[in-house]
């Protein structure tokens, strides 16, 4: 059956809309359609795309006014007639793609990586971390940085500044970590002017995470010891 | 526009991070540039799901993990290179246990490890079925502490500067501005993977266009091995996404349309952890012979893991469920995933020493893009993240010794307007009346049937034809997009010139190598011949073709004997 494909298009100075009919079959994806647009019907269509299998985080767009993964998202679930636009909160370059510097920069900003004072790079040795311990944190390095989450956040919406559920989520990753021993570092990272008092809790970014990790309690989580470690520091 | 970096690293995978992060800890003064035509978290390394091979524990050895890669490669694979990399190996795993991966644990909180193929002990250490992903992202995290470390991520690589034997820099598109930018560096480290995309149902990312190859190849510098390309037994049906081989690794089956585990036909002892090349020709076997199970997608294999039980499954193969019902609406819980032998890695690439040292001065290889060799004709599973590991860290140190005593050589203004020019008048401004996309999709036509698991000279020979007819209509291209930034019109269009080049090395390798020898296997010569063909092959390129050498296999310990699971 055709399905027609509505795309809005953005060529660095004006926005439109193009519509293109194309012939689905069941198993068809969002990605393979826009893939049969570029090959077949117009070589411009500008869009990214890599793994094909949700585990790069490329190819998140706006499908019917909710973002996703075009390449797990198949067409026939959506209906005979999709729109695809590029993701919100994100400044748009060309047609679908936008630019995600900003949001890896935020990511960067909570030192998301293991913070241990006996780092020996020449004579490393084994971490003990029982199943129980990896479980505790687990969910949340589940992470493909495809923005979804950032696009919704009202709070980001607003302020350009705000780190967003994304980059948040990392911060807590890692302080849930039984091998870190960074969490007051990264706490007042991500508890400063731009971070997690601004969330309003709309709490869409766990409802579009493509791999439902739940960034809204992860900003909960460090709210809440947050406030622990300001108590505490009145009583200190 | 021009900048200058002491090394530059290209491809941002396992490999090209690891080299980063190696330079940045020889030297805090080092400036370090990381090129990348994607995000580094949208690399294809992510795609890696089973696990990592190293030797970890009591009744596993060095010289077990190395004579199983050996006689993994068909003997092929270079002894001093495969020894080198497993004593390495352990070390990798607990770099990367205290830079945060969350590998899987046993109960006491040790770093776990499972079956695999080929391999004779359970030492394949991973994070459930998403170990390439944590690596990647362990990595990348990781190298945000370097302050010596500026990436370019979205650049699209053109050109190697080589002058009188000695790198001297490389030119490429940031795309965002389409600018082309040219980069002057001591010393360049290519690690930008293998060259799946010459295949149509393959379990490559679409990024993966061996670009670092055939970039190389065209500046001079010679392909090692290329012929031998793997075929993963597991990919599913219709879209070849890769079902890994930790599904079997942890007791899943492979059934005919008889239900019949048909792999006690073929290797009676490892069964189903045979390795890829073997378990693979097995698969095809089957179908060729009229026991594969039929469907609209053509024939395929049933892989069952319905005996596993859903918490096993969802603790260690959660990926694998989520894409079978997904993809192709299929719980593996309650009924086996539709699977296919698919193009799956590149055991060529770029000819390397074990210190990853191209013959150009100051140029390295690492990762799937470079050739040491320690995979040979056939790789074993687990040994290719593991290799990134190793040899991105070997690359990225013997680079940055190699740059403490390196002069910058200056690139004449020449050389950038040149390029230029072709990129933007000769490829760009070109008319004609073929295009990219249709080309691409012939050549994968082509390597799908012709150059596939049973070759045979008359379809070799076809495919040589083919590829060189393609390359003819290639000169004719028509760009639709003329616009310049973001242009990925024109990077598809150059990813298809490059796969292009590297399919012609492919073909031709596979033609002269009259003997089947790990995962080239051939109709008409179905024995390995040791006495004329233990060795590598080497392509240069020519303007007409490939022209090839040949070099000898490094033995150590152990001589070549007769192979059987």
């Amino acid at each position: 059956m055709d399905v027609e494909f509505r795309i809005r298009r953005f060529d660095g100075e004006k926005s439109y809309w193009q519509t293109f009919n194309i012939p689905v079959k069941r198993g068809m994806t969002v990605l393979e359609g826009l893939y049969y647009i570029k090959e077949n019907l117009d070589g411009s269509l500008t869009f990214r795309a890599s793994c094909r299998m949700a585990i790069c985080g490329s190819c998140a767009v706006k499908i019917n006014g909710k973002p996703r993964l075009a390449c797990e998202t198949q067409i026939l679930e959506i209906g005979n007639s999709l729109e695809v636009e590029p993701l919100d909160n994100f400044k748009v370059i060309k047609d679908l793609v936008t630019d995600f510097e900003g949001f890896f920069k935020k990511h960067e900003a909570v030192k998301p990586y293991l913070i241990r004072k006996d780092d020996n790079y020449e004579e490393p040795v084994e971490l003990i971390q029982s199943p129980k311990e990896l479980h505790a944190y687990y969910d949340f390095t589940l992470c493909v940085k495809c923005g979804a989450c950032y696009s919704v956040c009202p709070a980001a919406a607003t302020r350009d500044d705000y780190l967003g559920p994304a980059a948040i989520t990392a911060a807590y990753r890692f302080n849930a970590d039984s091998r870190d021993e960074g969490e007051k570092i990264r706490l007042a990272l991500v508890c400063g002017d731009n971070g997690v008092w601004r969330c309003h809790f709309a709490a869409e970014c766990s409802e579009v995470c493509p791999k439902q990790i739940d960034p809204a309690k992860a900003v909960q989580k460090i709210r809440f010891k947050s406030a622990i470690e300001t108590i505490k520091s009145i009583f200190r | 526009m021009k900048v200058q970096h002491d090394i530059v690293i290209v491809g941002a995978g396992l490999a090209g991070m690891r080299a980063v992060i190696a330079a940045a800890e020889k030297s805090k003064k080092l400036s370090i540039a990381l090129i990348s035509k994607t995000y580094p978290i949208r690399c294809h390394s992510v795609c890696a799901e089973g696990g990592t091979a190293a030797v970890m524990r009591e009744g596993d050895s060095f010289d077990l993990h190395a004579w199983d890669t050996v006689k993994g490669s068909d003997f092929l694979a270079d002894q001093d290179a495969v020894e080198f990399f497993v004593r390495e190996m352990p070390k990798e795993i607990l770099r990367l246990d205290n830079w945060g991966c969350p590998w899987s644990r046993t109960e006491d909180g040790l770093i776990a490890q499972r079956a695999f193929g080929g391999h004779s002990f359970n030492r394949t250490i991973f994070a459930a079925d998403r170990t390439g992903f944590h690596e990647v992202h362990t990595l990348y995290e990781r190298m945000l502490m370097y302050p010596n470390v500026i990436r370019y991520d979205e650049y699209f690589l053109t050109s190697l500067v080589i002058e009188d034997g000695k790198i001297k820099g490389l030119t490429a598109i940031e795309l965002k501005t389409g600018d082309l930018i040219l980069f002057e560096a001591k010393a360049v480290i290519l690690a930008t993977g293998g060259a799946g995309r010459l295949y149509g149902f393959t379990t490559y990312s679409h990024t993966v266009t061996g670009d670092g190859m055939a970039v190389a190849y065209r500046a001079g510098v010679p392909l090692k091995d290329m012929e031998f390309f793997q075929f993963h037994p597991t990919g599913l049906v219709p879209s070849g996404i890769l079902m890994t081989e930790a599904c079997r690794g942890e007791g899943g089956y492979l059934r005919n349309k008889d239900g019949e585990r048909f792999m006690e036909r073929y290797a009676p002892e490892k069964m189903e952890l045979a390795p890829r090349d073997v378990v693979a020709r097995a698969m095809w076997k089957e179908i060729l012979e009229g026991r594969g199970i039929e469907s609209e997608h053509g024939y395929y294999i049933a892989l069952d893991l319905t005996h596993l039980g859903e918490e096993k499954i969802n603790e260690r193969l959660p990926l694998i469920r989520d894409a079978a019902i997904k993809f192709v609406g299929i719980d593996p819980v309650e009924e086996p995933i539709p699977v296919r032998p698919v193009a799956h890695y590149t055991m060529g690439g770029v000819h390397t020493n074990a210190n990853c040292e191209s013959p150009v001065k100051g140029l390295y290889a690492a990762g799937e893009a470079g050739c040491v060799s320690i995979h040979g004709a056939n790789r074993l599973g687990s040994n290719s993240t593991a290799e990134c590991l190793v040899f991105g860290r070997a690359a990225g140190e013997k680079a940055a010794e190699y740059v403490l005593n390196a002069d910058y050589s200056h690139v004449s203004n020449e050389v950038y307007k040149a390029e230029e020019s072709r990129i933007f008048d000769e490829i760009l401004g070109k008319s004609g009346d073929e295009n990219p996309y249709q080309l691409k999709k012939e050549l994968n036509e082509t390597m799908d049937k012709n150059l596939w698991i049973f070759r045979i000279e008359d379809e070799l020979k076809e495919a040589v034809k083919k590829i060189k007819e393609l390359k003819e209509r290639f000169n004719n291209v028509e760009i639709v997009d003329k616009t310049k930034g973001f242009n990925t019109d024109l990077v598809y269009t150059f990813e298809v010139g490059y796969m292009l080049d590297l399919a012609e090395v492919v073909a031709i390798g596979a033609l002269n190598r009259t003997e089947s020898r790990g995962a080239h296997y051939r109709l008409d010569y179905p024995k390995r011949d040791d006495e004329n063909w233990l060795k590598h092959t080497l392509a240069y390129y020519t303007p007409d073709g490939p022209r090839f050498e040949y070099i000898p296999v490094t033995i150590t310990k152990w001589e070549p004997v007769e192979r059987k699971y």
